[in-house]
Parts: structure tokens; sequence; C-alpha cells
């Protein structure tokens, strides 16, 4: 059970599907009746203070919570997440604190991320806190929900240690979830124990919860923790929301609730133009066509690179589909980038055509300049079309024949120019 | 026939009036493929490239132009409603090239293939497609890298198929059948369900294997194959230096926790006697030294 679970946490903590902040879950699930406190979003201080009293007045009860809106989860853990007992004022002094600090979590890395909005709630008096998720197994080719008794904790560490605690059921997607087995999970969670309604109102939930993962397109739903009140009421205390971007062209909504802060600038740049681009930190700017054979380029530099400290600086597919435009903009950002050392073009041509890579790199290169060493290795539709253009263009481009071939060439341009550059 | 296509497979192509779809459409007819039949709902009676007739519904074309296969370009928004469509006609074997379609609506198609239980098959999607060559390519894959011969070909991602498959053929070794299965999720047929075609497929002798991070597919083949299969298999897994957690490219190549990295699925792999090229460069190489023996 702790491996099946194991398979699920890039959804947990990769920066991978289309991500939103705490609140914005949390107005998606009122949208489908997932029981939330009450809450208003905060940008400024003066936001905040005004959202606690308003809290104040609605609720009767002096106590509310200020809590730090990144996407990185551990907020709590890392300071961010706080209850105001002393009433607005209180609330007020807790935003000055956490507005604008730079929040370090499990998921952040240690250089954190600057909080610019927090997410005003009341507070709840709560009898039990549990866990739930909705999410896509894709071993078993299902939805599944997963749902513990062991709610506020770092889930994976339960999975790890108490799989026996974490309960999951499968959808078939011919009849969707079903009341049973929401009922089931109920019962399987113990919740008669904090009143009879319990079960009703957590199938009630979980059947939202449910709809909004299917009509939203959602890659994950996570609930922690999901809260039994005094009063036997069930309400979402955290919702962590993830979309799958592929079903974009559907959700026009989504371009609105993209916090530009959270994303990798540069990454967010490729998006714009249709690219799959991800930073890695070293100094060989890669173009190749394809996922696989962009990773296995990553790690054929790798493989000759490592003794001589070159490694890739990103992974850069154009896929089958890239225009001219794509391929020139994509070029442009490796050639912008101060790390890259050397380039290494890699093209194995299917639906791609050797020319089109060929004619984006030299429009990009007349346009920016070339100041590194570029090899290129191009194979497959359209080759030899591709390599005139190239050997045309005048540019100082070193030809390889075969991948492996390739990745020696930018190693040993590298190793020569930073010899060159020292003497 | 080598295995699930052949000079007697009969292909239609949906989405072949879109630029994708009639772009490699051509270029399955150039190659010998027969396509005798293209389907784009609302344009039936038209031909396309002055011979292949278009119908509304791959019912009609099945029926009038006795397709047993489909390849299909529709775009995402379309894309599972068109798989949906070719496996309600009766369509044997369905390869769907397009890339980003949704995994909530591939849920659905993989429920009705259970029920369809084996009869009818899907590779893809986000795939290249199939190959035997000289005989009948289904796919976008460059046609001319390819030689016949008995090595089989099967893959997640699509250009390291070609780069497997030009080794191959540089090193004068043909290949029998290749197969792109794609690198989303939720998809059609796995490794295992090409890998038991090829133990039973007189034409082929040997199989490269090539995998990527994320999932548990890989380990899945190696279990299989350290079970029934009685050939040698060459593999490759890309992604060994790939960063935890994020998105390369394939929904399906993430690493998640401690599952689905490279080495995971490389230890997986050698413990069931393959033998895994340590670059890129040397997955023909490898699986020619296994045969020699």
């Amino acid at each position: 059970m702790c491996c099946v679970f194991a398979q699920y946490q890039f959804a947990a903590n990769g920066g991978v599907f289309v991500k939103i902040h705490e609140y914005q879950g949390k107005q998606i699930f009122a949208k489908y009746g997932v029981p939330i406190p009450k809450g208003y979003p905060a940008f400024t201080v003066d936001e905040a203070e005004a959202a606690a009293k308003k809290l104040i007045e609605e609720t009767g009860s002096p106590v509310t919570v200020v809590k730090a809106q990144i996407h990185a989860g551990g907020r709590g853990k890392g300071g961010g997440v706080k209850v105001a007992k002393g009433g607005a004022a209180d609330a007020r002094a807790l935003a000055e604190k956490i507005l604008g600090m730079q929040l370090v979590t499990v998921q952040t890395g240690p250089e954190g991320q600057k909080v610019r909005r927090l997410y005003i709630e009341q507070g709840l008096e709560m009898v039990k806190e549990l866990y739930l998720s909705v999410l896509v197994d894709r071993e078993k080719r299902r939805i599944v929900v997963m749902a513990s008794t062991e709610g506020g904790m770092d889930i994976e560490e339960v999975a790890h240690n108490t799989p026996e605690k974490i309960l999951s059921i499968y959808v078939d997607p011919a009849t969707g979830l079903m009341p049973f087995q929401a009922r089931k999970l109920a019962f399987g969670l113990g919740l008669p124990q904090y009143g009879k309604e319990t079960v009703g109102k957590f199938t009630k939930l979980l059947l939202a919860l449910y709809e909004c993962f299917v009509k939203d397109d959602c890659a994950m739903l996570e609930i922690n923790p999901l809260c039994v009140l005094k009063n036997s009421d069930i309400v979402a205390l955290d919702a962590k929301v993830t979309f799958d971007d592929n079903a974009e062209f559907r959700h026009k909504d989504w371009a609105s609730l993209l916090d530009t802060n959270e994303e990798d600038p540069i990454e967010l740049e490729a998006k714009h133009v249709g690219l799959n681009y991800v930073s890695l930190g070293g100094n060989v700017g890669c173009l190749v066509n394809g996922a696989g054979l962009a990773m296995a380029t990553m790690d054929i530099i790798k493989v000759f690179g490592e003794k001589a400290g070159v490694s890739p600086a990103n992974f850069l597919d154009v896929g089958g589909g890239a225009n001219q435009e794509q391929v020139t903009k994509a070029f442009s950002m490796i050639l912008k980038s101060p790390a890259v050392e050397a380039i290494f073009v890699n093209i194995f041509g299917g639906i791609m055509k050797c020319d089109v890579i060929a004619n984006g790199v030299v429009a990009a290169a007349r346009e920016i300049g070339l100041k590194v060493p570029l090899v290129v290795r191009l194979e497959g539709t359209n080759v030899e079309l591709g390599r005139k253009i190239l050997s045309e263009s005048g540019l100082a481009i070193t030809a390889a024949t075969t991948m492996a071939d390739g990745a020696e060439k930018v190693v040993a341009a590298v190793t020569a120019a930073r010899k060159e550059g020292g003497k | 026939m080598s295995i699930l296509v052949g000079k007697e497979t009969k292909v239609v192509v949906q989405g072949i009036t879109g630029s994708a779809g009639s772009f490699h459409a051509k270029q399955c007819l150039a190659y010998g493929t027969q396509v005798v039949a293209g389907c784009t709902p609302g344009r039936g009676g038209e031909t396309f490239e002055d011979k292949v007739p278009v119908f509304d519904t791959v019912a009609e074309a099945r029926e009038k132009a006795g397709v047993n296969a489909s390849l299909i370009f529709v775009p995402p928004p379309g894309a599972a409603d068109a798989l949906l469509e070719a496996l309600d006609a009766g369509i044997e074997l369905v390869v769907c090239i397009t890339e980003g379609i949704p995994v909530i609506d591939m849920l659905k198609v993989r429920r009705v293939l259970e029920g369809l239980a084996g009869k009818q098959r899907l590779i893809g999607p986000n795939c290249p497609g199939i190959i035997t060559p000289d005989q009948c390519k289904m796919g976008i894959m460059p046609g001319h890298i390819h030689r016949p011969g008995k090595i089989g070909v099967v893959s997640k991602s699509g250009t390291l198929t070609y780069e497997a498959v030009g080794q191959l053929t540089a090193a004068g070794v043909g290949q029998s059948t290749c197969v792109g299965i794609g690198g989303d999720p939720v998809a059609g047929m796995d490794f295992i369900d090409v890998l038991e075609l090829f133990n039973k497929d007189p034409e082929t002798d040997g199989v490269i294997l090539i995998g990527e991070i994320g999932g548990g597919a890989e380990e899945r083949a190696a279990e299989y194959i350290k079970r029934e299969f009685k050939k040698p298999v060459a593999g490759f897994i890309a992604g060994t230096t790939a960063p935890p957690g994020k998105r390369m490219g394939h929904a399906g190549a993430i690493i998640s926790g401690g599952l689905g990295t490279a080495a995971a699925k490389i230890e997986a792999l050698e413990s069931a006697g393959v033998r895994v090229a340590p670059n890129p460069s040397e997955m023909a190489n490898t699986l020619l030294a296994m045969m020699k023996k």
C-alpha cells in the first residue's frame, strides 16, 4: 500500500500540472457544494483586517485564521498559517508578519516562496481531522478516492508507516462514484461516532467532490484536513486543486486562476508559445524533438560530460507539431540563456521536418547572434534539405552523425572554449 | 505478417482532411500502406488525393471500403469521440497519434476497451504509430529508415524508436514490426500486450524495448519477460538524469516518489535478463551482442 501511495506523490509535490491557490480551490469547491469555512482573500494588510472584521460580524466568533497563499504545501509548519484569537487587530498584526515573508516549507526548497496573497478564514472548533483525496491511478486506469483517519498529518508518512490507515476505492467510469462507495469510506473512517448525520454529510460532500474532479478535469483534489465539527458538519479546511493541463482547451477560465509569481518565468514564456521547457541548471542548451529523445539527450550529455562538469542546461521538447516560428523562439530562448556554454540540437524528424528546424535555428542565430559552439545532429524527414539549409547559412556549426557523436562533440566544445577563455 | 499490421491491413484515416492527417495519409500511401478510406464528418463523398474516398462515419468506411484498421489524427477535443467511434464500428486495430487528450476522456476509452477483451486493440494515443517495414506504415515515423527483418521494437517514445531503428538499419539489421505505444498515463496496449505478440511471432527473433521514467509499466514488463518471454531483449530507459517531480513532455514521464525512477526500472529489467544499453546510441549494438552468442 505504501508503494501504491508513493506513485501519487508527483501530484502532491511536483511542478507538474496547472496549480491554483487554496482560496481559489475553495471557491471551486463551493460551486459544487463541497462545504468550506467562510473566508475572504486579501492582497494587503488593510484588506486582511477588513476581511477579519467581516468574518467576526458574520460568525459571531472572534477567532480567525490568517493563511499564506502559495502553491507549495507544508505552509502551517513553515509558519504561514496563524490563528488570530484577539479579533481583527490581531489578524492585522499576523497579516503584517506573513504578507511579504519568504515562506520556506518542505516543498518550496531552501529559497522559499514570497507570500503575496493571504486568505482570512473563520476559526472553527473541530472534533476530528480526516484526510481525503481524489486522483487518477495510472496503473489501474481508474479514478481513486483515498481517505484516512489521520488527517492533518503528512500523508506520505502515514502511507509509509501505517498503510492500513489509508482506505481507497476505485471508480468505474461507466457508473461514476456511487453513494454506496462513499458510505463504505464513511463507515470505514468511523464517522458515526461523531454523529448519526455524518455518514450522509460525508457522502454528499464526496459525491460533490467527485463531480468537481470530473467536470473540472482535475489531476488531483486533496483535502487535508477534512474536518468534523462539533455540530457534526464536515468541512474542507484545506483545498489543494491541480488541473490536467491537457484539458485546458475546454476550461478558458483557468488562465485567470494562474498566478505567474508562482511559475518559472522561462518555463512560462515557453508555455505561451506552446513549447515544453524545463530549466535544469547545467551548461549545454538542448533543442530536441520528442520527450523520450529529449530525456535521452540529457542522459547522454551527462554520460559524456560528467567528468568535465558538463551537464544539460534545459529540457526542451519542440514536439512534432512546432512551426518555424516556435523553433525560432525555442532556439532564441537557449541563445539568450547566460549559463549556456554550448548548444546541442538533436533531431530525429518524424512529424517534425528537419528543414523547419534548420530554418528556425538559422533565423534565431541571425537575429540574436551565435556566440557559443553549436553542434547539430539531424536525421529523419527532410534531412537532406535541413542539412543543406544549415551548411548554406554560413553559421559555425559542428555536424554530428549520431547522438553519441553529438554529445561527445558538444562536451569537447565546452572544454575547449573553457581552455581558450582561461588563456 | 509479423504482428498487428501487414500487407492485408486496410486503413481508414480519421481526420484525413486536417493538416497533420492529410500530410501523413499521403506519406503512408507513398510508403505502400493500403489507405483505402478517410473519415471526416460532413466531408463524405469527397475524394482524397484523387483516389481515397472520404466518408462521414467510420461505420460507413468499414462497410463500403472494408477497412480493418483506423489511424486517428483528430485533435484533442474530438479525439476520444473519434476513438470510441472506431471501436463502435468494430475496427480491430485503432492507432491514435493525437497528443494532449485529457486523462478523463482516456479513462472512458479504457473502460470500453476492457469490455472488448482484446478483440479490438488500441495503440496510443500520443504515439508515432506502428510499422511493418515494406508492408504497412500506420503512423508518422519516417518510413525510409526501416528495413524488413527480424527485430521487434516496442517503445513509449516516438523519436527514440526512430533512433533504435536507425541504429539497427545502419548495422544492416531489419525490423519485423515497430510499435510506439506512447507515453500517456492512460493508454491502449502496453509493453506486455506487444511482447506477448512478439513472443508468438515466428518473424521476430529479438526485441528492443524502450521505456522512460514514470509509472510501473517497465517493471511489469520485466516480470512478464522473466516469466514467459523466450527471445533476447535489449532495453533502454530514458530519463536517468531527470529531476524528480518535473513533467518531461510526456504526461507519464514524471518521477514520483521512489517509484518509476530509471534506476528502479533498469534494475527490474536486468534482473529479468534484459540487457540495458549504457547510452541511447548503443541500443542496437546491445541487442546484437546478445544475439551473437
